[in-house]
């Protein structure tokens, strides 16, 4: 090589130009391809507005949307009628009235038919002769069946019936058991899914498709460093992402952080470099954003709707058990609850590390195979 | 030292059915800008692709700055600078920010501010890449094949899909780069391009060099000393078979309505063409006559245009 680099000199004396006004020492001032690499990954995050506002935003919406929906609301109050006109009707009406869970009023035939038929009312008394009566409503539904329990008893006990057991009622609203602690850590390992597939995977495969990949191959770019830059990047958002939407919960919702914040961690580092290795290998072939995008929908579909985002996973029925329990997303999602909710540590999440991080070495080998420069 | 930047032989590619590089043999000096020109599809991007490092050749040799890429990649990457057709920059990122995520690839280099310099983007430097024009872009690819002060710069149809004025600033930076004594490799469709900025010129059709010499050799062995062209009024026919006949005439061909005579001796020509029309009773609508050019050596040894593909 040595012999060949002589060749500068021997050129004739080329002007003074700019060229040569470069100081010898530039490689003092030697720019870091990594630094470079990792900086350009979050400059073209950040200036992208709609990135920012699927990655920080949205959980943020999703989880006071799902808050609010599921907020715990006091006992419910059953609306029922008593058919006016009838002899006891007054009587009954009132005695109903005096139970704090009935909300009665009386209507005439038409009224009532109209307003048990609409769902206005749950229930409709109608009394009979002496110590009868009827109820009329609709055993299908849950809010009927509620209403009726309740004038039964009320309507009894005003008849004079006394409760032959004693009984003494105290009331349970624990933290760590409500709809909002359940959805809180799936929201997160869905941001981290989503994160690192969509971040990985539209980024690779639009440089791809400006060729902008095969231009950097032409260059001595170390290409392990290149994906690398990605997985930076994606360490670092995480690291926001999570804080952005674990404190939001704690401080709106009172969610419960139980388990240590060192196995918390760890979770979200290893979940965040299997997905990122994940997005990886959708993109290593793709060459246009289209197929891109069907790959990771086909991807990442059946895990939202497979691994317990939403509602617990072991809903689905123990045949497909064994496969729910090794995708991906279920494992970060158990993970992440089993931290939060019930304080579990590094040993008790061992079964949901190891699937994450067979996942992990699974799709980067297989990415860095199949990878296309080109 | 070698006197070679780039040695070339018998160089092959085929894809599929379709025989890309055919055979294909090229020797170019160092501090030489040298040309390959040829329509689209002739095998040009395939053959400097090869040469590049980004294919690899089915068989043949190929030598750079007397090293190969089985065994010197890595200081041959070093080495070298490439611009690629359809490379589309990062959109969000500045033309410094560009530049110096290519500088910081490359051991030795200019400073970014001096590679912006070169390619006259100061103005731009802190423009996202989006706001740039098609030209300014183009000239930002030549930047960051320059960032590691590259011994030799692969540079692949860069005027293709400019407007004039841009293309005249980026052979006006080929030229500047050719001045310091870079050797450069450009593969062109365009004639002009070719002429203007090219010491020697390959002429590649169907994977082969079919032509080599400076352009001005090439166009001498054409043996015409000028091209006339001329076309009838609409509805008009001139047969070819006709002119062929004139006096002075090498070779005819028809383009559209233009019918364009090589010819040996226009003074004898143009008379006997008027004489012609005026006999068939046709009116002249054009007339001109110009030097032989790349393209006439082109359409001359392949019968097509080369912008004809």
């Amino acid at each position: 090589m040595s012999t060949s680099r002589t060749s500068r000199s021997t050129r004739p004396a080329a002007p003074p130009d700019s060229r040569d006004a470069a100081p010898p020492a530039a490689a003092a001032a030697r720019l870091s391809p990594m630094l470079q690499l990792t900086l350009v990954r979050f400059r073209e995050f950040y200036r992208e507005p709609e990135a920012v506002f699927w990655t920080f935003v949205f959980p943020l919406l999703l989880a006071t949307g799902l808050g609010i929906a599921f907020r715990s609301r006091p006992a419910e109050v059953s609306h029922i009628a008593v058919l006016a006109g009838a002899p006891a009707a007054d009587s009954i009406a009132s005695a109903l009235g005096r139970d704090s869970s009935l909300a009665v009023e009386q209507l005439d035939d038409t009224a009532a038919a109209t307003a048990l038929r609409i769902g206005r009312i749950a229930l409709l008394v109608v009394p009979g002769a002496g110590a009868t009566a009827e109820y009329r409503y609709d055993a299908a539904r849950p809010e009927a069946r509620t209403a009726r329990l309740v004038v039964d008893r009320a309507l009894q006990r005003a008849a004079g019936q006394v409760d032959p057991v004693t009984v003494r009622e105290a009331l349970v609203s624990e933290r760590g058991s409500r709809y909002i602690d359940f959805v809180l850590p799936g929201l997160l390992a869905m941001n981290l899914m989503g994160g690192g597939i969509w971040g990985l995977g539209f980024g690779i495969v639009d440089a791809r498709r400006k060729k902008l990949l095969k231009r950097f191959i032409a260059t001595p770019m170390s290409r392990a460093q290149y994906l690398l830059s990605y997985l930076v990047m994606r360490l670092a958002m995480m690291v926001v992402e999570v804080l952005v939407v674990v404190a939001f919960g704690v401080l709106v919702f009172g969610v419960p952080m139980r388990g240590s914040l060192g196995a918390f961690a760890i979770v979200c580092v290893v979940g965040t470099l299997m997905f990122g290795a994940i997005g990886l290998l959708i993109a290593s072939r793709a060459r246009t954003l289209e197929g891109a995008s069907g790959l990771m929908n086909f991807v990442m579909l059946p895990m939202w709707v497979a691994s317990g985002v939403f509602f617990a996973a072991t809903n689905f029925p123990a045949a497909v058990q064994p496969v729910v329990q090794a995708l991906p997303l279920t494992a970060v999602v158990d993970a992440m609850r089993a931290s939060m909710l019930q304080g579990s540590g590094l040993a008790a999440l061992s079964g949901e590390l190891g699937i994450m991080a067979a996942w992990l070495v699974l799709s980067f080998v297989l990415a860095l195979r199949l990878f296309r420069w080109r | 030292m070698p006197s070679l930047a780039l040695d070339v032989r018998a160089l092959r590619k085929r894809y599929g059915d379709v025989v890309a590089v055919d055979g294909l043999d090229l020797q170019v000096p160092a501090g030489e800008c040298f040309g390959l020109l040829g329509p689209n599809g002739a095998g040009k991007t395939t053959t400097i692709e090869i040469c590049e490092g980004l294919l690899d050749p089915d068989d043949g040799e190929v030598l750079v700055l007397g090293q190969r890429w089985r065994t010197d990649e890595a200081a041959l990457r070093q080495r070298l600078g490439v611009q690629l057709q359809e490379t589309q920059f990062a959109d969000k990122l500045t033309v410094a920010e560009t530049v110096r995520l290519f500088r910081s690839f490359y051991r030795e280099g200019p400073s970014v501010e001096t590679i912006i310099a070169r390619v006259q983007l100061e103005e731009k430097r802190n423009a996202r890449v989006n706001a740039l024009s098609g030209g300014q872009k183009q000239r930002l690819s030549v930047a960051c094949a320059l960032a590691g002060d590259p011994d030799l710069v692969f540079l692949d149809e860069p005027t293709t899909g400019l407007d004039p004025q841009s293309r005249r600033q980026l052979w006006e930076l080929v030229e500047q780069l050719r001045q310091d004594g870079t050797t450069i490799i450009l593969t062109t469709h365009y004639m002009d391009e070719a002429e203007r900025l090219c010491d020697r010129i390959a002429i590649v059709d169907r994977g082969q060099v079919i032509a080599l010499g400076t352009p001005r050799s090439l166009i001498r062995s054409l043996g015409a000393e000028q091209v006339v062209e001329c076309a009838v009024g609409e509805g008009e026919r001139l047969e070819e078979r006709d002119v062929a006949e004139l006096p002075g005439v090498l070779r005819t061909r028809v383009d559209g309505a233009l019918h364009a005579l090589q010819v040996s001796a226009s003074h004898e020509t143009i008379p006997a063409l008027l004489a012609l029309i005026a006999r068939h009773g046709l009116t002249l609508t054009e007339l001109r006559t110009h030097s032989p050019t790349l393209e006439d050596v082109f359409v001359s040894l392949t019968g097509r245009h080369l912008r004809d593909t």
